[in-house]
């Protein structure tokens, strides 16, 4: 599975970038989602000042990360709540797996959450026989059609309603073809309803997770987060160990600057603050609340004072929304499951580099990621500093280890070649020469095939501006 | 008239090799202007393609480079928006905690690009003499973001007043080239550079106008790849800003 | 070492690096009074734009209106707590025709019927946020969660005397942060979903109908 995704990202995007009804689906898409977002900023002092304060927010938290962990799980613990710590994939499955094993669940209904999908936990779950329902519409559909989500916030963004009218009638019993989405919507809610009623347990993720009440929040539109949070006896919630924050006076900033980035809302239909499981006398609500907070990479981006920003995100999705890599390839090139910009970030540190290391280069720095981050990741900069990683050696003098996998993209070749440019362009007696050859050009664009799949070889000027400088201002002389 | 001006002219590598028109016409419209225009032959190129692709020594043995052969202290006019924001902008951050920090900012502190210059210093005044044109404007993403010139195209634009700017589709969009990134993933640099000649060549103008020439280096490359297919009949050029101004206000020295 | 020791001493580790920011002191806003008119009005507005169904009524003759639209929307049943005040005074309206009144669905196993069966159901609500048109539920053991979530249409009665600037400012009056309940809420509108080729749709799960009672 890693090797896959490293050696499948060049012919994935070469896939995706030829196949044209996919990039007129992203387009519209993100095209839609950014004018959403655009209209919910029309203030440019407001937008800076708020993403001023979500930036300060995430860092302080970050600060104070282990601290606020601690906080947080004895506070849980006080309200009912059971706290499990997980250092990889594997063990936050089986802390899960144990969780439902001990309860006898046969069907774990599912709001939505990308660890979940980040720790591939349906496949696991399913290898030990329990069934892991999708209960968001987006990921209904998706994991109906085998497929992984595409965007982190709209799951089926790569699926027409015509392929959703197909895959329903073909899939759910009793479903004639329609494409009318009212329709559709009343059909994945008839077919979950069922679902909701039997499950004995629920999992969710958690958008932010409060130390200081013990609170996590989860944020939706369509019912499903309260309906799985709700209804079964068993509730498990998984999250990041960086959606830490300190006081329920930091949410209303993150809450808005989320809502208003993902999906152009003043604020979603349900924000659920959840502290614990029922208390004795009420009559609905989990008997049992579970959380397990992963690390799974995030200590190391954690420990570096650059990288650590990388762990500011809220996922609101607007960097993915944005770039147009993500708008020509499609979250599925990426390999990975978190595509798009945070993608390219943070999968180095979740998958290691090796597993990632087409990534980082897979930008032209245009720095659209960056203009509309929240709570300003200098996504460019950290792109740019993986970049350094992916060809420096571990070890090598002066530059620290601070990552698994760095180093992947070094090749003694490519090292010499950018070192006999750089003598090139130190040393006026050999540019001059290699102006006057085919070299200078080699220098400049090393892959003639890459090149001129879509460009014509530019052709070297007769006289350089060197040359035609100096001989106009020997003329004027 | 600013006589008592100098300045010196950092050309860019892509200019040097591809566009020395370009760089004869910043030259002779500065020089029109009345200031003198000093052109160190030691420069070569900002280090740009060395830092994005993560080889830092690299890039920094070529930025002391350029700075060894800008002594002084006049102010340094660049060619290009990408180029500018790396001597700008990026250079102290790759000398950050180390020796040459100081002499770096004191360079990076006279980097001026171009249209900037021209507006900003200069406030110069053009004399559009025609004919009448429709024009698009790519502005590189640098520029937009990294040195705040999207305005300047448009009022040099707006200057020439025989000059009509369209709009395009996306306009804010990159074009794809992001340096070594249009080598190394071609495929995704090429759908890039497909969208925007689309929408270039869609929105009513005969040609692109942009500051970057690694912009257009890639941009005209694409659209004359383009002109072998038949609907792609009437040719769509790409041009320098400082090369369309020189040509349309006389193209003479005084 | 356990995984919780691990991270821990991982994440503590890196703090003796040098060149960490220190974490910068949040200002926080002063609570701010809003004329209430302006309030109101902004939360219909925003509540309006999603989709919410808004009535004013009085104190007095809201039951009048929840029988009024109950019949109007040809609901069979509405879910109603008969414990509470609001309870007791809706059940002084009934009988209404055609609608009958339901409640003890929670501890009679009655989990099956208020699933399947029950139209619509009625609760209060604790206050509303003018700012984000937002309405705040804390469920409670005579109004449980799944009244406001399971049936397909949801009243709520709200006071106008309870309308927040903001969340923050709720949060602050009230303080939350003190006890928070083991569930709480905010409700903007109907349920929805855009996953669907972006295109806006109704009832995905939670109720595909909200209506705003409020009491002026």
């Amino acid at each position: 599975m890693k090797t896959e995704i490293l050696h499948n990202f060049t012919s994935r995007s070469r896939a995706a970038t030829a196949d044209e009804a996919q990039r007129g689906k992203f387009r519209s898409a993100m095209d839609f989602l950014i004018a959403k977002r655009a209209a919910q900023f029309p203030d440019p002092t407001e937008w800076a000042e708020l993403r001023e304060s979500g930036q300060q927010i995430r860092q302080r938290a970050l600060a104070y990360l282990p601290k606020l962990l601690v906080q947080f799980e004895q506070k849980a613990q006080q309200n009912g709540m059971t706290v499990h710590w997980a250092e990889t994939p594997l063990e936050a499955n089986q802390i899960i797996h144990g969780i439902l094993q001990r309860q006898q669940v046969r069907t774990l209904i599912k709001g939505k959450s990308m660890v979940s999908e980040e720790i591939e936990l349906n496949q696991y779950l399913q290898a030990h026989s329990i069934q892991a329902l999708e209960s968001d519409m987006g990921e209904f559909i998706v994991q109906m059609a085998d497929e992984k989500p595409s965007h982190i916030i709209m799951p089926a963004i790569h699926k027409s309603k015509q392929e959703i009218a197909a895959l329903f009638a073909a899939e759910i019993d009793d479903t004639p073809y329609t494409e009318d989405v009212d329709e559709l919507i009343q059909i994945g809610r008839q077919a979950l309803r069922q679902q909701f009623f039997n499950a004995d347990a629920g999992l969710s993720g958690v958008n932010f997770a409060i130390a200081e009440t013990g609170t996590l929040c989860l944020v939706e539109n369509e019912g499903n987060g309260r309906l799985s949070t709700s209804c079964p006896r068993v509730h498990i919630a998984i999250t990041g160990i960086e959606k830490m924050l300190e006081n329920l006076a930091d949410l209303p900033t993150l809450l808005t600057l989320l809502t208003r980035s993902a999906t152009g809302q003043p604020i979603t239909t349900y924000v659920n603050l959840i502290s614990g499981p029922r208390r004795a006398d009420e009559q609905d609500g989990p008997e049992e609340v579970h959380i397990v907070l992963l690390d799974n990479g995030r200590s190391q981006a954690y420990a570096d004072v650059q990288l650590r920003q990388t762990l500011q995100c809220i996922r609101c999705g607007a960097c993915m929304n944005h770039c147009p890599v993500y708008t020509r390839i499609g979250g599925h090139a990426y390999g990975t499951t978190y595509p798009g910009p945070i993608g390219s970030i943070i999968s180095p540190h979740l998958l290691g580099l090796a597993e990632t290391r087409d990534l980082p280069s897979a930008s032209t720095l245009c720095g659209a990621c960056g203009d509309v981050c929240p709570v300003k990741i200098p996504i460019p900069e950290l792109l740019l500093r993986l970049r350094v990683e992916n060809v420096t050696r571990a070890g090598t003098k002066d530059h620290p280890a601070v990552m698994r996998g760095q180093g992947a993209k070094y090749r003694l070749s490519e090292k010499l070649a950018w070192q006999a440019w750089s003598l090139l362009n130190t040393t006026p007696a050999l540019s001059l020469a290699s102006r006057r050859s085919a070299a200078g050009l080699r220098h400049l664009i090393p892959s003639v095939k890459a090149w001129t799949q879509a460009r014509v070889m530019p052709k070297i000027a007769p006289q350089s501006l060197h040359e035609l400088i100096k001989a106009h201002q020997e003329q004027k002389s | 008239m600013h006589s008592n001006s100098s300045i010196s002219l950092f050309g860019t590598c892509v200019v040097d090799l591809f566009f020395p028109q370009a760089g004869m016409s910043a030259l002779k419209i500065l020089e029109r202007e009345g200031i003198q225009v000093n052109y160190p032959q030691a420069q070569s190129c900002c280090g740009q393609p060395a830092y994005t692709s993560g080889y830092s020594d690299e890039a920094r043995r070529v930025a002391l480079a350029q700075i060894a052969a800008f002594p002084g202290e006049d102010p340094i006019v660049v060619l290009s928006g990408s180029c500018a924001g790396m001597m700008k902008h990026h250079y102290p951050t790759l000398f950050h905690g180390m020796p040459e920090e100081e002499i770096v900012r004191q360079f990076s502190k006279r980097i001026i690009e171009f249209t900037a210059y021209l507006l900003e210093v200069l406030n110069i005044e053009l004399h559009d003499l025609g004919p009448a044109e429709s024009v698009a404007l790519h502005t590189s993403c640098t520029a937009r973001r990294e040195m705040g010139t999207l305005q300047n195209g448009r009022e040099l634009l707006r200057r020439l007043d025989k000059i009509d700017l369209k709009t395009h589709d996306h306009e804010s969009e990159c074009c794809g080239f992001g340096g070594t990134f249009s080598v190394r993933h071609p495929d995704i640099s090429a759908a890039m550079v497909q969208d925007k000649t689309a929408a270039l060549r869609q929105c009513g103008a005969s040609k692109v106008i942009s500051a970057d020439c690694g912009c257009l280096l890639n941009i005209t490359g694409a659209l004359q790849k383009q002109q072998a297919h038949p609907e792609n009949k009437t040719a769509f050029a790409g041009l320098h800003i400082a090369e369309l101004i020189w040509q349309r206000t006389g193209g003479k020295s005084q | 070492m356990s995984a919780r020791a691990h991270i821990l001493a991982k994440l503590t580790a890196s703090h003796d690096q040098p060149g960490w920011p220190d974490p910068v002191a949040l200002k926080t806003n002063p609570p701010r009074t809003i004329n209430a008119a302006d309030q109101l009005a902004q939360l219909k507005t925003m509540m309006a734009a999603a989709h919410t169904e808004i009535h004013e009524v009085s104190s007095e003759n809201w039951p009048e209106k929840v029988a009024e639209l109950t019949q109007a929307k040809n609901l069979n049943n509405l879910l109603i707590a008969p414990k509470t005040a609001l309870g007791k005074q809706l059940q002084a309206q009934w009988p209404v025709d055609g609608v009958t009144l339901k409640y003890d669905l929670h501890h009679s196993g009655g989990k099956e019927e208020l699933f399947f069966s029950v139209d619509a159901a009625l609760t209060s609500c604790r206050s509303a946020i003018a700012e984000s048109g937002s309405l705040v539920l804390w469920p409670s053991p005579a109004e449980p969660r799944l009244m406001s979530l399971v049936p397909p249409v949801h009243f709520v009665l709200l006071d106008a005397h309870n309308i927040y600037p903001s969340l923050a400012e709720v949060m602050q009056a009230e303080n939350w942060a003190a006890a928070m309940p083991s569930n709480a809420l905010l409700i903007s509108g109907p349920s929805k979903t855009a996953d669907i080729q972006q295109t806006l749709a109704y009832g995905a799960h939670g109720p595909k109908e909200l209506v705003l009672l409020i009491m002026v």
